[in-house]
């Protein structure tokens, strides 16, 4: 599964407990209660989805097969400013690839990656709806529309802090 | 006097929040903030020109607009009664002023049914619903009318289902009712997942109520007392907004137990998908409702005998539901006589990709291609040559010139080798290679196919595998008999709607641009320029004045020169990175 280890703290696990709870413990609630969870704590690592499946009575297999179906679902932490790079069709054709192909050039890092030091994890999704803006970048919440490749410099460093 | 400031998510984007809250300010300033109302409304449709503000009673309608002109729009505006002219649309062609929607190139031919309330009201308050004829259709019905009888109208107006098959919603509704259950559920599929249509999304956050009122009618008919609505996480102002209306409806008696005082009772649950394209296929959805992995099952059993928990289940769309309440008040004839023979109607699409007017229109059916691209769309992006224009998402088709006077319905897209989809339409132009967008789609559809059945799984890897060779300059020329033979057999062995129509952008491509792949097998060329492996670059000798800036930033000294006489590129070395390109200041640098 992941290949980051991390210990759950008490506090943690009395938060998942919290969560099932709150849905009754019912196993038809799962992609519910997984919902609640990366809320909370920003992604899916396997120690809170063994306790998951533990709450909801279900084998640890289901919850992971559930986590790994869904792309909304993510077992490694995002950096402190998630960039996502809408790859839906108007944006493909406006030349969305091409902007990716420098995030990636600045960052060093490929989709699905977090920089080292942390602080930007790069994605891509497929339309956000905002198709008269392609194409368009997410950073955070902030969206960046009609963005070409010279501008990618300039929304790294607006997050220079 | 009303402002209506779009607040749709693509305006919301480029900061309609600050345009509200500053038009607040600015009438506040002036003590005008009793008489004067802002209201935040769904999307007008006209994203290419957003953010969109609209005064009424007088109909003005202002685009691109930023939060420092909300001061002038009060000053000029409201308090002297002057139109601000720096905001008003410009039509490209005329050059003249275009003041009302109405008269706009982008609105005249479009008809607003399913997106009547988009742009009117302000989402977030019933009474403003209410106020256009909103929940009356519910009340007709429930107070007045049979379940059979509500269900022979729905059947009479001929409405087909807007999620992308068509099938006849009045017939689904029949089955539904004719099973026996003790529990049966409405469901609205709100799993928008099509990349580059939005308009399930625009129809939840400007009219959520529309798609409640419909729900509630649909479960009377049907003999359900529970809906579900089950909508993407990815849209979080869209469940912001239901969550509002379903509170708001439910202080009414709107929803709830004995709506209306009389024996029907009806809710609704809000239920999240977790972004899987292959959850818009309804046995999908339910298995993603009940926890489960999204993947499909074979039908039947239908989810009308056994859906959700194993009881009856409707499944409908979005748009589908939208058009229900309309369609009740108004009549069947009414509805049937919009549209053509077999599609009866109105369809929104969302319009985008290398056209002027981006945005969401909704026209009826049998309106052409081309009314839609050149009178609508306005035409394609910077004067280039229109190629062709993709509908249906993954699962259509790419059609060409010869189609563009197909009157669009469900029948002639299927025809064309195409389909309605959930109505994405994406216009491209003579930059765009037909093997690259065959190629996308496909990468889309290997990422999203649930792995169940192995056509779909193996076949849609082997089909992007095939077509990337041709991308990169390795195809032969049997790759295209390849293709087309695994495309039949993916459309014909795979479980659901997702494998049975993926090959559809291949076979599409392959029939109306053969010469296109034709090029990149036998020449190695990219007609259209884009495939970067079948590329080279080259220095114009007239253009070139030896400042040996390209040559410096080339990372493989492929280019080598004398200063002050032109420079040469040697394409055996050459990785393509376009570098050089970008550093010449005299445009000496093309690409063949």
């Amino acid at each position: 599964m992941s290949s980051i280890k991390i210990e759950l703290r008490q506090q943690d696990i009395d938060k998942i407990k919290e969560i099932a709870a709150s849905f009754g413990n019912r196993e038809h609630e799962l992609i519910n209660v997984l919902h609640k969870c990366q809320e909370h704590f920003g992604y899916l690592p396997a120690e809170v989805q063994e306790v998951v499946a533990e709450e909801l009575k279900a084998p640890v297999a289901k919850v992971y097969g559930v986590v790994s179906f869904y792309s909304f679902f993510t077992m490694t932490p995002k950096g402190k400013h998630p960039i996502s790079i809408c790859l839906g069709t108007a944006c493909y054709v406006r030349g969305a690839e091409k902007v990716l192909d420098e995030f990636k050039k600045e960052l060093s890092i490929e989709v699905g990656q977090t920089t080292g030091n942390g602080k930007f994890s790069l994605s891509s999704l497929r339309c956000v709806g905002a198709c008269g803006l392609a194409p368009v970048v997410l950073v955070g919440e902030k969206t960046y529309g009609r963005v070409a490749p010279d501008d990618v410099k300039n929304i790294l460093k607006e997050y220079n802090d | 006097m009303h402002l209506l400031v779009c607040g749709g998510t693509g305006c919301r984007a480029s900061e309609s929040a600050g345009i509200e809250a500053k038009l607040k300010s600015e009438l506040e300033k002036r003590s005008l903030d009793q008489s004067v109302q802002v209201i935040s409304t769904g999307c007008f449709g006209f994203c290419e020109k957003g953010p969109i503000v609209k005064v009424m009673p007088d109909n003005t309608f202002y685009t691109q607009v930023t939060p420092a002109d909300a001061e002038t729009i009060v000053a000029e505006h409201v308090v002297k009664g002057r139109r601000v002219e720096s905001l008003i649309y410009t039509d490209p062609s005329s050059k003249e002023k275009v003041e009302e929607s109405a008269k706009m190139g982008f609105y005249k031919k479009q008809l607003r049914i399913a997106l009547r309330n988009c742009g009117f009201i302000n989402p977030e308050n019933v009474d403003e619903y209410i106020a256009r004829d909103g929940y009356l259709a519910l009340g007709n019905i429930i107070t007045g009318m049979k379940p059979q009888e509500a269900i022979e109208i729905m059947k009479e107006s001929g409405l087909r289902g807007r999620g992308g098959a068509g099938f006849p919603t009045g017939l689904k509704w029949d089955l539904t009712a004719r099973t026996e259950a003790d529990q049966k559920y409405v469901v609205c599929n709100a799993d928008e997942g099509d990349p580059g249509a939005f308009m399930d999304r625009s129809i939840l956050e400007g009219d959520p109520h529309s798609v409640l009122e419909a729900m509630a009618i649909c479960g009377y008919c049907i003999g359900s007392d529970k809906g579900l609505i089950y909508i993407r996480a990815e849209y979080p102002l869209a469940i912001e907004r239901l969550k509002i209306a379903l509170s708001q409806a439910r202080e009414y008696g709107l929803l709830g137990n004995n709506i209306m005082g009389t024996e029907f009772s009806f809710d609704i649950e809000l239920r999240y998908g977790a972004g899987a394209f292959v959850c818009g296929e309804e046995t999908a959805l339910i298995h993603s409702m009940e926890g489960l992995r999204g993947e499909p099952t074979l039908k039947p059993p239908f989810p009308s005998e056994s859906g959700y928990n194993g009881k009856p289940t409707n499944v409908n769309n979005v748009e589908t539901l939208a058009n229900i309440p309309v369609i009740y008040l108004k009549g069947a004839k009414w509805f049937s006589s919009i549209g053509t023979e077999k599609s009866k109607g109105t369809k929104v699409f969302a319009l985008a990709g290398k056209i002027n007017n981006v945005g969401l229109i909704e026209v009826p059916m049998g309106t052409t291609l081309r009314e839609v691209i050149f009178e609508i769309g306005g035409g394609i992006k910077d004067g280039k040559k229109f190629k062709s224009v993709q509908t249906g998402g993954p699962s259509g088709g790419c059609l060409t010139e010869k189609h563009l006077d197909t009157p669009i319905d469900f029948d002639n897209l299927i025809a064309a080798g195409s389909m309605m989809g959930s109505g994405g339409m994406i216009v491209m132009d003579e930059d765009d290679c037909m093997v690259s967008m065959a190629r996308y789609y496909l990468e889309f559809t290997v990422e999203e196919s649930c792995g169940k059945c192995a056509p779909c799984r193996i076949g849609n890897k082997r089909l992007h595998e095939l077509l990337d060779h041709i991308c990169k300059g390795n195809g032969k020329l049997e790759d295209l008999d390849r293709l087309v033979n695994m495309s039949n057999v993916i459309k014909d062995t795979s479980l659901c709607g997702l494998g049975q129509s993926s090959p559809n952008p291949v076979l599409s491509t392959i029939n109306n641009f053969k010469d296109e792949y034709d090029a990149h097998v036998t020449d190695k060329k990219c007609p259209a320029g884009q495939c970067r492996d079948l590329m080279e670059y080259f220095i114009i000798e007239e253009n070139c004045v030896g400042c040996t800036a390209c040559a410096r930033v080339c990372p493989v000294a492929a280019i080598t020169g004398e200063r002050k006489e032109p420079h040469l590129i040697n394409p055996a070395i050459c990785i393509k990175c376009g570098a050089c390109m970008e550093k010449c200041k005299f445009d000496a640098i093309i690409i063949q």
